[in-house]
């Protein structure tokens, strides 16, 4: 099956995402990827955690100073939400409506870019208003590794999926582009997986303590 | 092309049957969506109103695994078939991160 191959929604494979061995590889490779950052992402919770309030003396904010729940509620719902609409993009590349399916992403994207402007504003509060800095205490370079990294993953995620979206705008749906498509979301998703951990670890037990 | 209908001789047959489950399980994610959005309310409400600490840890530590899984098998379709592979990757991982922070929590937290 080639795969430029132009296709109707009739005889649009079940799976396009694995229709094709590049997309087989593509699949397996990504979902071990997946698990690499699982990895990485615990080690960065785990020096967190370990590091949690070290701060050198009283002067310095600690997480339940630092931490408003509104604006983190805010950030949760907004990458959920994203998250949810790019399922939604999926359910269009598998019906192959390809229009439905950029309207979905760009949804997805906006949303994700409301959590981006968010995150920046968070970071810049605590710069300003509370001097809590990178390099003011054990405590602040674990606490922006983390959430910083998280942030980055953000930005590739946003600018992968835009890539894609522009790339394919006037190419359509094929099976050398639904295993991309496919990957991206997926990634998007994982970006959720871990916000779901940092909201739960950093922020709520955060402001408990 | 035929090895990609195996249920049907019928294309058409197997067309609408497909959009019809595509159609459910798009239905599945919804209610997978706002029983994650019930979850986090509800953590964000527990903090909020300011429980024991020995209570609310445990209980939105639990609520994020339950909504990682729902993320996980739903929206990441671990629960379709053809997921092996997937599953060994995500759980090699989740032993390895368990382990990780353990050792952060017990050997550095002083």
């Amino acid at each position: 099956m080639a795969a430029e191959q132009k296709f109707t929604p009739q005889t649009w494979p079940e799976s396009p995402e694995q229709a094709t061995l590049e997309g087989k590889n593509k699949f397996l490779g990504f979902w071990f990827f997946l698990g690499g950052e699982t990895v990485l992402f615990a080690s960065l919770f785990a020096t967190y955690l370990a590091l949690k309030d070290s701060v050198p003396s009283d002067t310095h904010a600690k997480a339940a100073d630092l931490f408003e729940l509104p604006l983190v509620f805010l950030m949760t719902m907004l990458l959920l939400t994203s998250s949810l609409t790019s399922v939604f993009a999926m359910y269009h590349m598998k019906n192959y409506s390809f229009k439905k399916m950029q309207q979905w992403l760009f949804i997805t994207v906006v949303l994700g870019l409301g959590f981006l402007a968010c995150e920046i504003y968070e970071f810049y509060h605590y710069y300003h208003a509370f001097e809590h800095k990178f390099t003011s205490s054990a405590f602040g370079s674990a606490f922006y590794t983390l959430v910083g990294f998280h942030g980055g993953h953000v930005v590739f995620g946003l600018s992968w999926i835009i890539a894609l979206m522009i790339r394919n705008a006037k190419r359509g749906l094929n099976l050398y582009n639904a295993p991309k498509f496919y990957l991206a979301s997926l990634y998007w998703h994982f970006i959720d997986v871990v916000w779901v951990f940092i909201f739960t670890v950093v922020y709520l037990m955060g402001m408990v303590g | 092309m035929a090895n990609l209908h195996p249920k049907s001789g019928d294309p058409k047959v197997t067309y609408e049957y497909r959009r019809k489950k595509n159609a459910e399980e798009m239905r599945m994610q919804v209610i997978t969506f706002t029983m994650m959005i019930f979850f986090t309310v509800i953590a964000f409400v527990a903090v909020g109103a300011g429980f024991s600490k020995w209570f609310i840890i445990p209980f939105v530590l639990l609520l994020a695994v339950v909504q990682v899984i729902f993320q996980l098998y739903y929206f990441m379709h671990m629960s379709h078939k053809g997921h092996e592979a997937p599953q060994l990757f995500m759980y090699s991982g989740v032993i390895v991160a368990f382990i990780t922070i353990l050792a952060f929590l017990t050997i550095i937290w002083l």
